[in-house]
């Protein structure tokens, strides 16, 4: 006895048929979506920012007269940090990197450590923000500098670059390790001679995409207590700055209309930086992609 | 092999048992193992600090303000100068609104976006798109603050025109279109690793690809699409800059999303541009707030993390 | 190759007299000195009973060829020769292997300098991605030698030893991985021969290779034993026929017999032995 009725399964056909049609064009409308927002975005950036680009915008400090105000400290700040957090970040990120692929073994406490790092990686930006406020600016009498924001800041981007260069030192085939150990090489000059020179560019990339992510960042910053408008250039590593994010934030606050375009063209300049890194790190990717 | 380089026969050997005396490189060996496990336990010494900070200093507000205030008190005016009052619910009310709108946004959007990447693009399409997404993922939130102020919300005004300047609703929207691409990023993930042997197998029935999609694709991967929405919101939970702008600063117990509202973020940034004293309540209170999201967080961290190992499916 | 019929039924024992000491390459197989003497070794994977009780005798400038099934424990005991095995944890040794006369499985044996007498040639060629100099050089680097010249010297030298000399000289700066498969294998040679090793353990070098190359690196093993010590384990048994003058027939983590070569293929006095040889398993 049939169970399976062939009219009733032709009848259905049609409208299943259909559904997938609708469906399938509603993923893609879902889809567009995201992306024309981005789109959107950028777009409005863009024309409102581009008319208040000009030299005077990057040799003008902050101010409370649109007409005279410009990025010179903040992107100068912005750039210090950077060159604060890059060093701190790395030598700790791939520090820990090497010692759990290399040399941990798989116990208990390695396996602590691997999950506190994806746990930190979950921790909202503002909670570092807290945690350099007492340690780094109180504790140890750091103040609102740009060494305790460059550590604050190092703490919070570490677990992304610990994971990319995780990931990048594990690439690296095990025969390439054997053929060093054959030879008599010891570890640590199997480590600096054959791994680390093979992983260098997932590294790089990686920790390139994390320094983007903090150049990018208010929020630790505010709560630190970093000020929004400063008038002179940082001269030292406790002296005080203020980043390009911090100067966005201020203008954006501001009721006054004009300062809506000059938010946006000090966007515009943000986001040149931010391409040129990315597009530094994509390079780096693309360029070195090694076949094994 | 004995070598005419420099005038001297020397084999190799006898040049590699010389440098093996030296006493330097068996130092190094011994010495980097100690330099990077310290390394390593920055990381952990990072969570303990945390932890201790928020501890610590939210238990010097809670010297002040009962447990029990604040944690059932429906009113948050730190700044009422006599007579301060500290119930936290508002904020955490705040939080939701945007987060639960954030999340309305995101998910189905995100999840369409996923099943779209994973089950209909072609190869070329989804490694076009897939980057346009990690773009939008990587723009820095204070952006996103500023679109929604000034784009999205007087858009909204046109449209609800009883929609305030500070609202729920535009930091909500602003706030799911940006962990849009992490729902979708770790959806199109956890569905690609799927193996298409069981795509192949419902396709042999006569299924038609929705159907797939629906009916074994999701199903199959549900404990990845669910943990990258956990892990989604509880971002929205953190997020800061996009709701300090375009919120405002009115905690209110309600769930009005077309008014002013404050988040646990919003407040800390706002006591932190502000003069508070250190030592004073309201300096503590931020830490007590920040104390609080990090709760929060951890929560939805972990909740993912299970989600993810106790549900995955074993191919 | 085997002759059912001139089976004999007693066993004669191998490597009877002990070696006399001599300083150089000798003709008589009795009077060559033995390079891995190996006692009552064991080994474990974890529980895993890998090697049992290995009494091997393996003399200087012979060409030892290791023979058997998959997973008799070829790979494995070759790996115990130059303390390779030790890159796996949860490995366990037991017994002594003697490497001319003094046990490398003592703690004090640095295996450092073990690996710089013992080298080793890997199945599937895996040359750093470095240049062509800079994977020879790598050894005599790592061990001090930095002067320009003397690498210079070792460079072709030990490109001249793995007969590729004329094929890259003209591209030492290149990258390795441009090279064909069999180039590269020997450039693993040329690089394994940089610190003049006493002893080369190949772990089945040709498997992954063409036949042409294949055949260019059983021509160098028949040039290199007049100055090294050969062990090469190898899956293809008309390989191990033709260049080696020993062979030692493993299962199950067993020598089940150990002979020369011609005698082994020819007359095996083991069942096993002849079975395998003739076939009837693999």
């Amino acid at each position: 006895m049939k169970y399976i009725d062939d009219t009733v399964v032709m009848k259905r056909m049609k409208s299943r048929l259909t559904y997938n049609k609708i469906w399938k064009a509603v993923f893609l409308l879902a889809t567009s979506l995201a992306l024309l927002t981005l789109v959107i975005l950028l777009v409005r950036i863009v024309s409102q920012g581009t008319g208040y680009l000009n030299l005077d915008f990057f040799n003008n400090f902050g101010s409370r007269f649109p007409e005279k105000a410009g990025v010179k400290a903040a992107l100068i700040g912005s750039i210090y940090l950077m060159l604060i957090i890059a060093p701190v970040s790395m030598f700790l990120g791939v520090g820990t990197a090497i010692y759990l692929e290399e040399y941990a073994k798989k116990n208990k406490f390695t396996n602590f450590i691997q999950m506190n790092i994806s746990n930190l990686a979950g921790v909202p930006s503002i909670v570092f923000g807290l945690l350099g406020l007492t340690i780094f600016v109180r504790m140890l009498f750091l103040g609102k500098s740009l060494l305790a924001a460059g550590f604050t800041m190092s703490l919070l981007i570490l677990p992304v670059i610990i994971v990319a260069s995780q990931e990048a030192i594990r690439s690296v085939p095990k025969e390439q390790r054997e053929a060093s150990y054959g030879m008599g090489a010891t570890k640590w000059q199997t480590i600096t001679r054959v791994v680390l020179p093979a992983a260098i560019p997932g590294i790089l990339t990686g920790t390139i995409l994390a320094l983007s992510r903090a150049v990018g960042e208010t929020a630790p910053l505010v709560v630190l207590g970093i000020p929004v408008i400063l008038q002179f250039l940082p001269d030292g590593l406790l002296s005080q700055f203020t980043t390009l994010p911090m100067q966005i934030y201020d203008w954006a606050k501001r009721p006054q209309e004009e300062f809506q375009f000059v938010a946006s063209a000090g966007i515009i300049v943000l986001m040149i930086l931010l391409v040129i890194m990315n597009s530094i790190a994509i390079f780096i990717r693309n360029k070195f992609q090694k076949r094994y | 092999m004995a070598l005419g380089g420099l005038g001297r026969e020397q084999s190799v050997q006898e040049l590699i048992a010389k440098s093996r005396e030296k006493k330097g490189k068996k130092f190094i060996e011994k010495l980097m193992p100690i330099i990077l496990v310290i390394t390593a336990l920055i990381s952990v010494l990072t969570t303990i600090g945390i932890v201790f900070t928020l501890i610590f200093e939210t238990f010097e507000f809670f010297q002040r303000v009962s447990i029990t205030d604040y944690l059932f008190g429906k009113e948050w005016l730190p700044f009422s100068g006599s007579e301060p009052l500290y119930g936290v619910l508002p904020l955490i009310l705040g939080t939701l609104k945007v987060s639960v709108i954030a999340a309305c946004v995101a998910v189905p959007l995100g999840i369409a976006a996923a099943i779209y990447l994973s089950e209909y693009a072609s190869d070329r399409t989804r490694r076009t798109i897939k980057p346009i997404l990690e773009v939008l993922a990587g723009v820095p939130t204070i952006v996103y603050g500023f679109f929604a102020l000034t784009f999205v919300t007087p858009i909204l005004q046109e449209l609800m025109p009883s929609l305030k300047i500070f609202n729920a609703l535009s930091p909500g929207i602003v706030v799911g279109i940006m962990i849009l691409p992490m729902i979708a990023s770790l959806s199109e993930d956890a569905m690609s690793s799927v193996p298409n042997s069981i795509r192949e197998g419902a396709l042999a029935l006569g299924a038609t690809k929705l159907e797939v999609s629906i009916k074994v694709v999701l199903p199959a991967a549900l404990s990845g699409i669910i943990a990258s929405v956990v892990l989604a919101v509880s971002r929205a939970i953190g997020e800061t800059m996009i709701v300090s702008l375009a919120g405002g600063a009115t905690p209110t117990f309600d769930f009005n999303v077309t008014g002013s509202i404050q988040t646990m973020t919003a407040y800390i940034v706002q006591v932190s541009s502000g003069d508070a004293g250190y030592g004073t309540t309201i300096y503590y209170s931020i830490y007590a707030v920040g104390f609080t999201l990090f709760i929060f967080t951890l929560i939805m961290n972990l909740l993912a993390q299970y989600i993810s190992k106790r549900f995955r499916e074993e191919y | 190759m085997v002759d059912l019929m001139n089976k004999t039924n007693n066993k004669e024992t191998v490597n009877i007299k002990t070696p006399s000491p001599s300083m150089g390459p000798s003709i008589q197989a009795a009077d060559k000195n033995s390079v891995f003497n190996t006692k009552n070794f064991n080994l474990w994977y974890g529980d895993h009973h890998a090697l049992k009780d290995i009494n091997l005798d393996i003399k200087e400038n012979d060409v030892t060829a290791i023979i058997g099934p998959s997973g008799c424990g070829k790979s494995t005991y070759i790996k115990a020769l130059n303390r390779m095995v030790e890159l796996v944890p949860i490995v366990k040794t037991n017994g002594e292997i003697n490497y001319r006369g003094r046990n490398i499985l003592d703690a004090s044996y640095e295996v450092e300098e073990l690996r710089t007498r013992v080298g080793m040639v890997f199945q599937k060629p895996n040359p750093f991605p470095k240049s062509i100099y800079d994977n020879i050089a790598y050894g005599p680097r790592i061990h001090g030698i930095k002067n320009k010249k003397i690498l210079d010297e070792i460079v072709e030298k030990s490109l001249r030893g793995a007969a590729i000399w004329d094929e890259v000289k003209d591209r030492l700066n290149q990258n390795a991985y441009g090279l064909s498969g069999g180039q590269q294998q020997r450039i693993c040679i040329a690089r394994c021969l940089a610190i003049e090793p006493d002893v080369i353990l190949m772990d089945e070098p040709t498997s992954a290779l063409d036949p042409i190359s294949t055949l260019k690196v059983e021509e160098l093993v028949q040039e290199l034993k007049d100055n090294y010590s050969i062990i090469i384990v190898t899956h293809n048994m008309q390989q191990a026929a033709r260049i080696s003058d020993k062979t030692a027939f493993f299962l199950n983590g067993e020598v089940v017999e150990f002979d020369h070569t011609d005698k082994i293929f020819s007359t095996p006095k083991d069942q096993r032995t002849e079975d395998y040889i003739s076939g009837r398993f693999g």
